[in-house]
């Protein structure tokens, strides 16, 4: 358990059994009153934001998170199916969890997936993903410099700048953390 | 480092204790190391060897008055141990002064020429002050009305979630004022009105500045008051700290007086238009 005291932004506790996460802080001790602990926390399911104020003589729960390494295998309906690494348990993420994260899983990609007891609350891609370019205007010949984009497609349909000199059939890494363009990896 | 902060604030302490002396007020000294602090519910003292640091020089300040003198202040540093924030420092600069034959309305006159004079002009404290009894704002802003219905976790969190914010809004400087009896700390009941205590807190854009009383001075009813702090400071495993026997027998002697407590860092924070005391503290 935490003491209010222990309460700082950033900070992850349990409230009715939620994992939630600190977002804002303010200490408050008006006049001769008892020392106020203002909270602006976030509920790390649902994504609802809420206001909570502890006194001091309260304690708040622990929340334990847990990050367990998985294989992508493959897509059922609505449903990305991943299995573990130690276990080969398969464990199901809704599209609404992945989001936008879905244009960059490939087959066999090794990822992180953060569980609140057992229930899987976020998931964290490698950094790079390599993917093949799959629509783009024909760049001008000769011309490498990386500053001048233009608009592309991926097989997946995924669109992003890449710079002038990318053709369709390059193999180029993007970021997954940003969504854009990182650098070419090999000509079609 | 925060020059400008530096610069103000030799600059606010001078017009401070030439307002003071130009009143006829003496400055005094009191012990910094004190053996009993002054006892309250939600203030703890920093200790000091076999002694604690002083959370403020109150009670010294009312021996002073048993002893006679009429027009005192003090500025000097005082401690509060755990209290950090944007607008607490357990290290801050506390300016008091006590008036005998005086009530917190003669103080609550004399904190409004002080501020509006060490402004200078500033709109922020100008014009007319805004008086707020606690039972009204607590009505208008909380829906209930605390005195004689006291509930003290209440009226911290209702205090705190909504009349401070909504004392913010109104913007500059507003007085709430009549405290419940409960929440009297040093105060003494209002002539008439049993459930309300005589006194004052001063709020300037919804950050509270000063604190002031109607100095209670029935000794008997001071250790009344002393002794349950002590019980509830115990059960809530905090220290009780001594009772200050040479206070309470000076309450004997002393005159019916007014008195403030007044953040000077806060004061500095507010006339530098900051909003944390990251601006004016600069060892922070």
């Amino acid at each position: 358990m935490y003491s209010a005291s222990d309460l700082k932004k950033g900070l992850k506790i349990e409230i009715d059994g939620d994992p939630c996460m600190i977002t804002g802080f303010e200490f408050s001790k008006p006049g001769k009153g008892q020392a106020l602990y203002r909270c602006k926390i976030k509920n790390l399911v649902s994504g609802n934001q809420f206001d909570k104020t502890y006194r001091s003589v309260e304690k708040i729960k622990r929340c334990s998170l847990m990050s367990r390494d998985f294989t992508f295998s493959y897509i059922d309906g609505e449903n990305y199916v991943f299995s573990n690494n130690e276990t080969y348990e398969e464990e199901l993420l809704g599209s609404d969890l992945i989001g936008d994260l879905k244009n960059f899983i490939i087959d066999d990609m090794q990822v992180e997936i953060l569980f609140h007891n057992d229930r899987a609350l976020d998931i964290t891609l490698p950094n790079f993903v390599e993917m093949v370019i799959a629509e783009t205007e024909p760049g001008a010949r000769g011309d490498t410099a990386t500053n001048v984009m233009k608009p592309a497609k991926l097989e997946n349909g995924y669109e992003l700048n890449v710079p002038i000199f990318i053709n369709e059939g390059d193999t180029i890494r993007i970021d997954t953390r940003t969504g854009t363009y990182a650098d070419r990896v090999s000509k079609g | 480092m925060a020059i400008d902060g530096i610069l103000q604030r030799d600059v606010l302490m001078r017009r401070i204790r030439t307002f003071f002396h130009e009143r006829g007020f003496t400055e005094v000294e009191t012990p910094v190391r004190v053996e009993a602090p002054c006892m309250e519910l939600n203030i703890d003292a920093e200790p000091s060897g076999e002694h604690f640091l002083r959370t403020s020089p109150e009670l010294f300040h009312k021996r002073l008055l048993a002893a006679g003198h009429s027009s005192i202040f003090e500025i000097g540093k005082c401690f509060r141990r755990g209290e950090t924030g944007p607008l607490h420092h357990p290290e801050y600069t506390m300016l008091e002064w006590y008036r005998a034959n005086a009530d917190y309305m003669d103080i609550l006159a004399d904190t409004q020429a002080l501020v509006q004079t060490v402004a200078e002009g500033q709109d922020l404290v100008s014009g007319d002050w805004k008086i707020l009894p606690v039972s009204e704002a607590f009505l208008e802003f909380a829906g209930w009305d605390p005195a004689g219905n006291h509930d003290e976790d209440r009226f911290d969190i209702d205090l705190v979630e909504k009349v401070e914010p909504a004392i913010k809004k109104m913007g500059g400087p507003v007085v709430l004022i009549d405290y419940p009896i409960e929440a009297a700390a040093l105060s003494r009941r209002k002539p008439g009105h049993p459930l309300v205590a005589e006194r004052w807190e001063l709020y300037i854009d919804g950050i509270e500045l000063a604190n002031a009383y109607s100095e209670l001075t029935d000794p008997a009813e001071q250790r009344r008051r002393f002794e349950e702090c002590a019980a509830r400071r115990k059960a809530m495993g905090k220290t009780a700290y001594p009772i200050d026997e040479a206070f309470l027998q000076s309450l004997e002697n002393m005159p019916p007086s007014g008195g403030v407590a007044l953040g000077i860092d806060r004061l500095l924070m507010l006339l530098m238009g900051a909003d944390s005391l990251d601006a004016v503290l600069p060892f922070r």
